[in-house]
């Protein structure tokens, strides 16, 4: 199915809470309110005309001026060979969403990683502990401000400039 | 137990077992790299095996956000060091789609030439791990053997064995001579016949067979909800190619099937199927080159790429079949010079995923065994 008839579909299974629809990118997508995602994502999952079983990736992105982080669903079907790509725009400052955890497993891990490194808190998620990092660290890295701590259990994390090394 | 317990102990209680937690790794060698499982075992019986990744991050997303489009491909490779051509050629292909770059018949060739032979270099080190990790040293070194030429060969072509950076934005580094070709095809005439070797000298053998048959299946069903991709998804029965179903590159004017798992053995999706994908993916890797190399057309191998690459503002998603199946890059421009995001998603992560469910029940020694049929790669895990 082309990605402008999913559209039409959920526009009118879900009018409102789905919106934004750009079918001209290379990889069509659409916004989804954040308390609709799991919802919507049932409904994309479970229709026998769409049939998304897989939730291909997961992931973030960090917008520090539009105050706003975004997360990205690449969702792909197998039965019908389409794919489409969900983004739902949570604020910056608290960032919660429902985790997808029940639509599909392989969430759990991608929203630990994206937590992990981006600092979104998936309500509901079974285990929601970092997973790259260790657990003490410091801030979410692929956040734009992220500053890196200074030292980790008291190893230093900066290297002294070579330039300096070698006056020294 | 004291006396005293037993005394005051009912019957049955004295048969009680407690689980016992025992840590796997994260040097253990058959972990393939620095991976820790946290298990809780009732006696040989494994009640759960928890996954610790993260010891091989390297923030290689942080990274490419930091350095230009051309100067992120070198770090590329570092994503998955047994077949680090397919993140080259990922990478290279996101930059390309965002840049509207049109990459010339030849590069296109020798992207696949590369890649097919990165792809048979990395089933070999999972096959002959395999048998490492079940206690066979023999078919090891067989396949490091092999692995050996194709190094050579991809030393002759780029320069460099494991980390390659051949693939470049628009084409690749240097183009594939003659000579080279010529060994390349030498390579093949030997290694057709030496498949067969392997399959005398451990596909078939009895106590190697009886290992792996009907440990740890994976549904279909598991599958998609794991997010199970490449072989090991290709083992449950799917036949499921992205170079065949979501065509890139040159794949579709090539000819060559897709293996399948069968259940051959024993159960669909086990242990066996898994290694059998990958030995029979090798055969179809070896007539793709063969195809490759007679098909090859004259010309440039490198398209015209400024070398201030400034792809305009958007994002793309590629997908592409790595040795460890579906490698999705995710990548974001704003119009600098500078990606503003670039994500990696590999078959590895995923698949980790699935460990604590498949390991609920299983023997401590099949632990071993279905972490080498995953064909999961520590520093893919965690980029």
């Amino acid at each position: 199915m082309e990605a402008k008839e999913i559209w039409e579909r959920l526009e009118e299974k879900f009018s409102g809470r789905v919106h934004g629809f750009k079918g001209d990118v290379f990889d069509p997508y659409l916004h989804v309110e954040p308390q609709a995602a799991v919802e919507v994502c049932r409904y994309l999952r479970d229709d026998p005309g769409l049939k998304f079983e897989v939730l291909s990736d997961l992931t973030a992105l960090d917008w520090p001026k539009e105050e706003k982080i975004q997360l990205v669903y690449h969702l792909y079907s197998y039965t019908h060979r389409h794919q489409i790509v969900l983004k739902a725009d949570l604020p910056r400052e608290a960032p919660v969403i429902f985790t997808m955890e029940e639509i599909w497993k392989a969430a759990n891990w991608m929203e630990r990683e994206v937590f992990d490194l981006f600092g979104v808190v998936f309500d509901g998620h079974s285990d929601l502990r970092r997973i790259l990092l260790p657990e003490d660290w410091v801030g979410h890295p692929l956040r734009k401000d992220y500053v890196e701590q200074e030292e980790y259990d008291g190893i230093s994390t900066q290297r002294a400039p070579l330039v300096e090394k070698l006056l020294r | 137990m004291s006396a005293m317990n037993e005394a005051t102990a009912g019957e049955g209680a004295a048969f009680q077992t407690e689980d016992m937690i025992i840590n796997v790794g994260p040097q253990h060698p058959s972990t393939h790299g620095v991976l820790r499982f946290v298990v809780r075992t009732d006696g040989e019986v494994i009640r759960s095996a928890l996954p610790d990744v993260g010891y091989l991050h390297r923030s290689i997303e942080k990274i490419g956000e930091k350095v230009t489009w051309h100067g992120f491909v070198p770090y590329t490779d570092r994503a998955d060091y047994l077949a680090a051509m397919f993140a080259n050629q990922g990478f290279c292909m996101a930059a390309e789609k965002l840049g509207g770059i049109e990459v010339p018949r030849r590069a296109e060739f020798c992207r696949v030439i590369a890649c097919e032979l990165n792809r048979i270099a990395s089933h070999l080190i999972s096959v002959g791990t395999f048998g490492q990790d079940i206690g066979a040293i023999t078919p090891f070194l067989h396949a490091l053997r092999e692995r050996e030429t194709i190094n050579n060969l991809m030393e002759e072509i780029c320069g460099a064995r494991l980390t390659y950076n051949y693939i470049r934005i628009g084409g690749v580094g240097y183009d594939i001579t003659q000579e080279t070709c010529g060994r390349i095809g030498a390579f093949l005439d030997h290694f057709e016949l030496i498949v067969d070797e392997y399959n005398r000298l451990l596909s078939y053998n009895k106590i190697f067979v009886e290992r792996l048959v009907q440990v740890a299946p994976i549904s279909l069903e598991d599958a998609f909800q794991y997010n199970i991709v490449g072989p090991n998804l290709r083992a449950c029965g799917l036949r499921w190619d992205i170079r065949r179903d979501i065509p890139y590159s040159l794949y579709p004017e090539l000819d060559f099937d897709v293996p399948v798992g069968t259940g051959e053995k024993g159960i669909l999706g086990d242990c066996y199927d898994r290694y059998m994908v990958r030995i029979l993916e090798m055969q179809e890797s070896c007539k793709i080159l063969r195809q490759s190399l007679r098909m090859m057309p004259k010309g440039p191998a490198i398209a015209k790429v400024p070398r201030k690459f400034k792809p305009p503002a958007g994002e793309a998603y590629i997908r592409i079949e790595s040795a460890r199946g579906d490698m999705g890059f995710y990548v974001v421009s704003d119009g600098s010079e500078y990606a503003y995001r670039v994500r990696f998603r590999t078959g590895s992560f995923t698949a980790m995923g699935l460990v604590e469910k498949l390991s609920r029940g299983i023997m401590v020694a099949d632990l071993i065994a279905l972490i080498a049929s995953l064909d999961v790669d520590a520093p893919e895990i965690d980029r």
